[in-house]
């Protein structure tokens, strides 16, 4: 059960190698969090990740994840909810992919497509479906600004993002009053494994200050999730750029 | 019972106890009759069940996420009262309020009352609650000479005080069963009005001093604590004492309609408070305004008894004050000569600076039977503080560390955010109650959030 501060006692995060979701886990097992589910493609990353968990005094588990494969999401989740109750899913998978040659070769943006978006819209909806049943918890979606208004530089990534990003809002407003609370959290460029090389954006952030907000918005109940905060302000100003104009911003 | 046309009232709703914090969503019946309630128990889902009665807990005692919850409310009939031998049968639903209006026209008061009268029999039972007359009175279940409690198999089986199964229901949180009805003893009083002396007291010592010399004949006291003074003011409070008003010391005026029950009530505080009202700012001021407010000298004046014993019962809702983000009531209690526990504590608070609504130090006298009854002789202090304050997670930690090192512990009926790790040491026949758990119920058709969050 999540108690008066919204801390989880029991976390499951799919992409359990994210890096954002390892900061998150590591802040609510210095909280109240006991058991960790690590959801993820097997891998000895997914194990250091997993170690490292157990060493800061939690219960952890890796459970085998993918993605890709929707059709093996129900069986998968299904036997992680049936352990016993998780009061908080993090969906923290996504990949970025490389606009360049996704551009070249469709059969690799459509990957970025199916991560991102439609196996999130599987595992959302296997999870969804799982914390009504228990009549609490908190789905936390990451998404992107990317997400918010597509750009030349990043449009299939910031695509999946979108279409992700209105699906886990819409699911929190079918779920308001179940008990399930779902949180979009929107962070701007993160200094991450997934970013190195790339030049970086203003308002950049880290995954600490990402899962900071995390723990912040869980305890407000908060639906979305803007990091740093004043990316809402810059966003929502750049959302009604008119097109002409965009399109002549510099790239970053 | 008589035969119910209309089905009994289910729907699916989102709950949270009185300080407005972790919701969740459960099926809630509200049963009419005593088959009703039956009906509610055992066609229980896989999530189980718990009764909630008017919803004062602070934390999440009476919810459960994604099961069922036995709204108690309806049923509210007053049985019997026997004047003569001072006792009253009546459903677990009906509220201290309702009890109050009945009994003062005939003399009589409900023994133990908590700091509202906006609870219910079963919730009193369930939560183990005292009243600023502890000394004396003890905890409510004191005063139970028998309660009905309809079990997981969903028989009602007759509970008499001095039985395991009446130990581990008094203060057992509504895990054992559904109280269905109760006979309590009460006591004579020849008016509705309180004789109250109030007094400062100038630090933590002198307000221990001063609940410490408490006589027998004013047995109601409470130190409201400002948590907010600092330095030489540390622990800072006013002491309030009372008793019920003999016939013989009212005016001639008043002597008329001694037994008057005409609680003030005033416009429910607003739906949409903004986070913040009751900060820093307020909470310093307020308790200036206390301090101030009382004369140096003891001072002995009436009082109405719900003014004296409920006073924030006057303004319904008075938890959204705390805005959206709800607030955490925090209660221990330490034995006595654990007082620099309490000192540390206090001094904690005030270094902090902690915005701390309606502190009460009480003293407690013997504990109760109840297993996981709360009081314990010594000290009891609580608070109430916003749920965003930032770091208050990890203060609270921090204090329960520190009452649990004084052999002290934490209220479980006002707990919203304990871990399962402390408990064990603060509740010592917690195994007891476990095992009796297990036995009767195997299953565990009786749960709660509280039960799910500290593994009870």
């Amino acid at each position: 059960m999540k108690d008066a501060f919204g801390a989880p006692q029991s976390l499951l995060v799919l992409g359990g190698t994210s890096e954002i979701g390892l900061a998150t886990a590591r802040r609510l097992i210095a909280r109240r969090t006991r058991t960790v589910r690590l959801a993820g493609r097997p891998s000895p990353a997914l194990e250091r990740a997993a170690a490292e968990l157990r060493e800061l005094g939690a219960e952890v588990r890796t459970v085998a994840f993918d993605a890709l494969d929707p059709a093996s999401h129900e069986e998968v989740l299904g036997k992680v909810f049936s352990d016993g109750d998780i009061d908080m899913v993090l969906l923290a998978f996504g990949i970025l992919g490389d606009q360049a040659r996704d551009e070249e070769e469709p059969l690799s943006a459509v990957q970025v497509a199916q991560t991102n978006y439609t196996g999130a819209v599987s595992a959302g909806l296997v999870c969804a479906g799982a914390l009504q049943a228990q009549g609490h918890g908190s789905l936390v979606v990451l998404s992107s600004v990317a997400g918010e208004r597509a750009r030349r530089a990043d449009f299939i990534y910031g695509s999946s993002k979108a279409g992700l990003d209105a699906f886990a809002q819409g699911l929190g407003d079918a779920l308001h009053g179940t008990g399930v609370h779902v949180m979009v959290v929107r962070p701007g460029f993160v200094r991450s494994r997934m970013t190195a090389g790339r030049e970086e954006a203003p308002l950049a952030t880290t995954p600490g200050a990402v899962a900071d907000a995390i723990v912040t918005g869980l305890r407000r109940r908060s639906e979305t999730v803007w990091v740093p905060g004043a990316l809402r302000v810059v966003m929502s100003a750049l959302r009604h750029v008119p097109r002409p104009l965009f399109r002549r911003l510099p790239v970053r | 019972m008589g035969d119910t046309v209309t089905p009994m009232s289910v729907d699916t709703v989102s709950m949270t106890g009185w300080g407005r914090t972790a919701p969740t969503t459960a099926l809630r019946f509200r049963p009419r009759t005593y088959e009703e309630a039956v009906i509610a128990v055992t066609g229980r889902g896989p999530r189980g069940v718990v009764a909630r009665g008017l919803g004062r807990a602070h934390g999440d005692a009476a919810q459960n996420a994604g099961g069922s919850v036995v709204d108690m409310s309806a049923l509210d009939r007053v049985h019997a009262i026997d004047p003569a031998a001072g006792t009253v049968v009546c459903d677990a639903g009906v509220s201290l309020h309702r009890l109050m209006e009945e009994l003062l026209p005939l003399g009589r008061f409900v023994p133990v009352t908590p700091s509202t009268r906006f609870v219910t029999v079963g919730g009193a039972i369930g939560a183990d609650v005292h009243g600023r007359n502890h000394p004396s009175a003890g905890s409510f279940t004191r005063h139970v000479r028998s309660l009905d409690l309809l079990t997981a198999d969903g028989t009602v089986r007759t509970v008499l005080p001095g039985t395991d199964l009446f130990d581990a229901t008094a203060g057992g949180l509504g895990l054992t069963g559904v109280v269905l009805s109760a006979t309590l003893a009460l006591r004579p009083v020849d008016t509705s009005l309180m004789s109250v002396e109030t007094e400062r007291a100038a630090d933590l010592d002198a307000a221990l001093a001063g609940l410490a010399a408490t006589d027998d004949r004013l047995p109601y006291a409470a130190a409201r604590i400002d948590l907010m003074a600092r330095g030489k003011a540390t622990g800072r409070a006013v002491l309030t004492r009372g008793e019920h008003t003999p016939l013989d010391a009212l005016p001639a005026r008043a002597r008329q309609a001694p037994l008057e029950f005409r609680p003030a009530r005033l416009p429910a505080a607003p739906a949409y408070v903004p986070e913040g009202l009751l900060g820093r700012t307020s909470a310093a001021l307020l308790a200036e305004l206390r301090f101030r407010g009382t004369r140096a000298a003891r001072a002995r004046r009436l009082q109405r008894l719900s003014a004296f014993l409920h006073p924030l019962d006057a303004l319904p809702g008075w938890n959204r004050l705390h805005g959206r983000g709800g607030f955490v009531q925090y209660r221990f209690a330490v034995g006595g000569g654990q007082e620099e526990a309490l000192h540390r504590v206090v001094r904690r608070l005030s270094l902090r600076r902690c915005p701390a609504f309606h502190a009460v130090l009480q003293r407690f006298g013997e504990g109760g039977s109840g297993w996981l009854s709360f009081p314990v002789p010594g000290w009891t202090l609580s608070f109430g503080l916003p749920a965003g304050l930032p770091g208050l997670a990890r203060l609270l930690d921090r204090l329960d560390d520190e009452v649990a090192a004084a052999g002290g512990r934490v209220c479980l009926a006002e707990d919203s955010r304990m871990r399962p790790e402390t408990l064990a040491a603060m509740y010592p026949r917690l195994a007891d109650f476990r095992a009796l758990r297990a036995e009767l119920d195997p299953d565990g058709a009786f749960r709660s959030d509280l039960s799910r969050r500290l593994a009870l």
